[in-house]
């Protein structure tokens, strides 16, 4: 159960988040101008890196609030 | 036996009894039942899980592999308990496992004699043939035979609780080690320490937890532990929880959990007798208990003195080559051959760390080629090991292990020695196929006696060292933790909310069958006397088509919509355009994922120029919420648009069919009703009974349908009042059953029915509900990716079949085919055309209208005929009379 340093409210149990997968990925502003691959990539790819993640997480069950913190996928520990 | 010497925990002045397999026995408190049993020269306590051999006590901890007994009986029961770990009670009832009829006459202990043909992954090679024979023949053999103590049958009546702390320090183990740390951290902040007995002495200032055991240890500091807290105490003198489960999050964690002496490994090492001899040194110190009166001591230890003092001749072995008996150890031999009459065999083997803590997360572990065992590595990352754990343990040499029959590794899975030689010559020589192959370190001890003798042979086999073979990961929990202790109070009506609408007693008093609906309890159908759900839908389904129905429609997800830009956001998240809807009018709305599948579908309305209230899937609306703030937050915070659920703020009542006009004429003022006044898709407001209610003339039934939405607090008053206004029109209350029938009549869709993330708006027939003109919207772009386009995709069909068809039936071209086309994704008994009807996706299906398929369910197949999904009214004139 990690710990999860949320910017507004502070450190709170993980269970009152959700996660909201990779960060760091912007939605194109003009999505129609996107190629297949490209599309593919936005859609399926993710980069998984073991090490320093970029992830999104939404305090749930607090302030309900999404924002992006790194966390090592080796250690389970928050970067800031 | 009980000797005048030691018995440091024992109060001799009273005495409790209690029974074992029905035999009336005596003991002191402070006992466990082992050393009870042992003061009464009973060893013999258990059979083992494949051979059925007698087993006795081996230790005198949590780490016993051998005396699993049950205690207590009826609902109480527990199966597989250490009899090391049980305390004494008056009036405690325990019964060996695994044996029939009796733990002394066991019939099981046949497959000892046919042992060779049950070595380690014998079921890999032995039970081969058809399927029949595995469910009929070789599983029920196999679990009656291999066992551990039956699970009782009723529900567990005792009640378990959870707490939470907080403390600057958590020091787990109650020893040497942990105490001194305790102690030195105080001048730190707040300390906890764990002790798995009640300490004999305090520390004041000490928060303990006694009669608790740290099961394991997780991310974030955490470590979960269980209080004991009645088990101790005869069954007339509990009340209250009977064990805590305690999640700790601790600023530093100290762990002094000791270290476990491990066995020897030599043929029939398993005899009842033969134990750890620190275990004869603590039953003798702690209990007063002489386990036997000729010793034989394998190895260096401490303690011999005593032994002597407290009545046993003993003697000293540097090794065996075997030990002999049948239920009791009766003799050992040296390796020159030499024979030594005994009663019982003390094995002075070298320490294992405890380190299970230390390795759940992460924890790395080093061999110590001078101790002979694995200590935990230091790591600013990692708690601080004290103590033994930690590796301050004597330096000793090891035995060599004996190869021969029967010469135990892992007791409590039956894995010898032959075993784990057998798995390195079949090539499983990496240590985690080694314990999955052998199953050694598998049991319900985790291999705290066995893990370091198999790790020891195995590097041997390979001319490797320990060190290289490396440990398999440990995993909590460290001991076993019954499941009351972890559900606590998320019991039955607990473990989820129940939600209900204001009309709920309403719906059961008129004797509503519900069903669940996500969280909420939803009316299924109203069975009249003798109806069952199938005449109950078609009366209700009629109904509805003829006269008058009502549907409580309250559970409907509802999201108001403020700001400026809200129909600029609609436009985003919904597939068609919403610029232009007028105030007072509705829209269906199709919404979909970035991957262009439908996510979502509903009916939003135009409240003012700058609202909008959205209604969504009853399963949906959380997660549609959570879909549009998300975006809001992420990626468009530049739109002045605020989201909030009204959900439970709202109820509706549905109110449908051919004669709602006239029902609702009489009941509501100040809107009128007529079609030119209040259109198919629109909104009024006016009054019900002297309440504020808003009409939306939407319908999922394909009738004249208009749902009455109110204060929630109103509901009650209002649905009485539209029930009493209906009764000389017969109306009739209908349930979720009717209404999904009568959805798909008309060829309306249902999230999760009809979708199931892999289907895109043209497949359901929704490509007029798609904006040419808009120039993004969620999902637009993914609706040109060729996977979207491709002219075999599954698309929604009607199918009239000969009989009534399974949800999910698989749909071919003939009734022998095995290409799957798709599959029947609703399927109900048509009220209008009194038949089976079913909608379903089918590859290319609109091009395959008219054609014959079969829905092949069970061993079934069924002709069908595809036809258009709308098979009643496709007008839609009785929707915009």
């Amino acid at each position: 159960m990690l710990i999860i340093p949320c910017p507004h409210c502070g450190p709170r149990d993980q269970i009152e988040f959700r996660s909201g997968g990779e960060g760091d990925r912007a939605r194109a502003v003009n999505p129609s101008a996107l190629n297949d691959g490209e599309l593919a990539e936005f859609l399926f790819l993710r980069r998984n890196t073991k090490g320093p993640h970029r992830e999104r997480w939404n305090h749930a069950a607090g302030c309900g609030k999404w924002f992006t913190l790194t966390r090592d996928t080796r250690t389970h520990r928050f970067i800031t | 036996m009980r000797v005048a010497n030691g018995g440091a925990r024992i109060d001799r002045s009273k005495t409790i009894g209690f029974t074992f397999d029905g035999r009336m026995l005596t003991g002191h408190p402070g006992d466990t039942l082992a050393s009870a049993l042992l003061a009464k020269g009973i060893h013999f306590v258990a059979r083992s899980f494949k051979y059925h051999r007698p087993r006795g006590i081996v230790s005198a901890g949590c780490e016993e592999p051998n005396a699993l007994v049950t205690i207590g009986t009826g609902a109480l029961a527990e199966p597989n308990t250490r009899a090391t770990m049980v305390e004494l009670y008056d009036g405690l009832v325990a019964r060996s496992q695994n044996a029939w009829p009796s733990l002394d006459f066991d019939l099981g202990a046949l497959t000892g004699v046919a042992s060779r043909f049950f070595p380690a992954g014998f079921y890999y090679k032995m039970f081969l043939g058809s399927a029949w024979r595995w469910t009929k023949v070789y599983e029920p053999f196999i679990r009656r035979m291999a066992g551990l103590g039956p699970a009782p049958t009723a529900p567990d009546p005792d009640i378990y609780d959870k707490m939470h702390a907080h403390c600057k320090t958590l020091v787990v183990g109650g020893g040497t080690a942990g105490r001194t740390a305790a102690l030195a951290a105080l001048s730190d902040g707040r300390v906890i320490l764990i002790d798995e007995n009640v300490p004999d002495a305090w520390i004041e200032g000490v928060r303990y937890l006694s009669r608790t055991t740290a099961f394991g240890r997780y991310d974030g500091s955490l470590v979960m532990a269980v209080e004991r807290l009645t088990d101790h105490l005869p069954l007339a003198e509990r009340s209250g929880p009977r064990q805590r489960l305690w999640q700790i999050r601790a600023n530093k964690i100290v762990l002094a959990t000791g270290a476990h002496q491990q066995p020897l490994v030599f043929p029939n090492n398993d005899l009842p007798g033969i134990m750890l001899a620190s275990a004869a040194l603590a039953y003798l110190r702690d209990y007063a208990v002489l386990v036997g009166r000729r010793i034989v001591i394998i190895g260096d230890t401490d303690g011999v003195e005593e032994l002597r003092e407290a009545g046993a001749e003993v003697v000293q072995l540097d090794s065996a080559a075997a030990a002999h008996g049948r239920k009791r150890v009766t003799a050992v031999t040296d390796s020159q051959g030499r024979r030594y009459a005994c009663d019982a065999v003390l094995m002075a083997g070298g320490w294992q760390p405890a380190v299970h803590l230390h390795s759940h997360v992460n924890g790395k572990v080093i061999f110590d080629s001078s101790r002979h065992c694995f200590v935990p590595v230091a790591d600013d990352d990692q708690p601080e090991s004290v103590g033994a754990c930690a590796g301050d343990l004597p330096v000793c040499a090891p035995i060599a292990p004996v190869v021969g029959a029967k010469a135990f590794i892992d007791y409590q899975n039956d894995v010898t020695i032959a075993d784990i030689d057998l798995a390195t010559r079949e090539g499983f020589v990496s240590v985690e196929h080694l314990k999955r192959y052998t199953t050694t370190g598998m049991a319900t001890d985790q291999g705290k006696l066995s893990n370091l003798n198999a790790l020891n042979r195995l590097a041997d086999n390979l001319a490797s060292e320990p060190g290289e073979v490396g440990t398999t990961t440990f995993r909590p929990p460290y001991t076993p933790v019954t499941f009351g202790t972890l559900a606590g109070h998320d019991r039955n009506l607990f473990i989820d909310p129940t939600r209900v609408t204001p009309m709920h007693d309403w719906h059961v008093a008129q004797g509503a069958v519900f069903e669940d609906v996500g969280q909420w309890k939803r009316p299924r159908f109203y069975p009249q006397p003798g109806e069952d759900m199938h005449s109950a839908v078609l009366r209700e389904g009629r109904a509805v088509r003829h006269g008058v129905g009502m549907l409580d429609v309250s559970t409907l997800g509802k999201i108001d919509i403020q700001g400026p830009d809200s129909a600029a956001f609609l436009n985003l998240v919904y597939t068609n355009a919403w610029t232009k809807l007028e105030v007072g009018r509705c829209r269906y709305g199709v919404m979909l994922g970035e991957d262009g599948m439908v996510l979502d579908d509903g009916v939003t309305a135009r409240i003012g120029d700058n609202r909008f209230i959205m209604f969504t899937t009853t399963g949906n609306a959380a997660r549609v919420l959570d879909h549009m703030e998300d975006y809001l937050q992420t990626e468009w915070p530049h739109l002045k648009v605020w989201l909030n659920s009204v959900t439970e703020h709202w109820s509706a009542a549905a109110v449908t069919g051919p004669r709602t006009r006239d029902m609702l004429s009489g009941i509501v003022d100040d809107i009128d009703l007529s079609n030119e006044a209040f259109p198919h898709l629109s909104w009024r407001t006016g009054k019900v009974a002297g309440y504020t209610v808003r009409l939306y003339r939407i319908s999922f039934t394909g009738e004249l349908s208009y749902e009455v939405h109110c204060d929630a607090r109103h509901a009650p008053m209002i649905w009485d009042a539209l029930f009493a206004a209906g009764q000389p029109f017969n109306v009739t209350p209908y349930g979720t059953e009717a209404m999904h029938v009568l959805r798909a009549e008309k060829g309306y869709i249902i999230i999760g029915q009809e979708t199931d993330g892999t289907v895109g708006p043209d497949d359901l027939g929704l490509s007029w509900a798609i904006s040419k003109s808009k120039s993004d919207f969620i999902g637009k772009r993914s609706l040109m990716r060729p996977d979207m386009q491709r002219p075999d995709r599954r698309q929604m069909v009607g199918l009239l079949p000969d009989a009534i068809v399974s949800e999910g039936a698989q749909i071919t071209a003939s009734d022998t085919d095995t290409d799957m086309l798709g599959h029947v994704t609703s399927s109900y008994w048509s009220p209008a055309d009194d038949r089976p009807f079913a909608l379903a996706l089918v590859a290319a299906g609109r091009s395959r209208i008219g054609h014959t398929v079969y829905a092949r369910f069970g061993d079934r197949a069924v002709h069908c005929i595809i036809v258009d999904p709308v098979f009643y009214d496709p007008e839609g004139e009785h929707l915009n009379g």
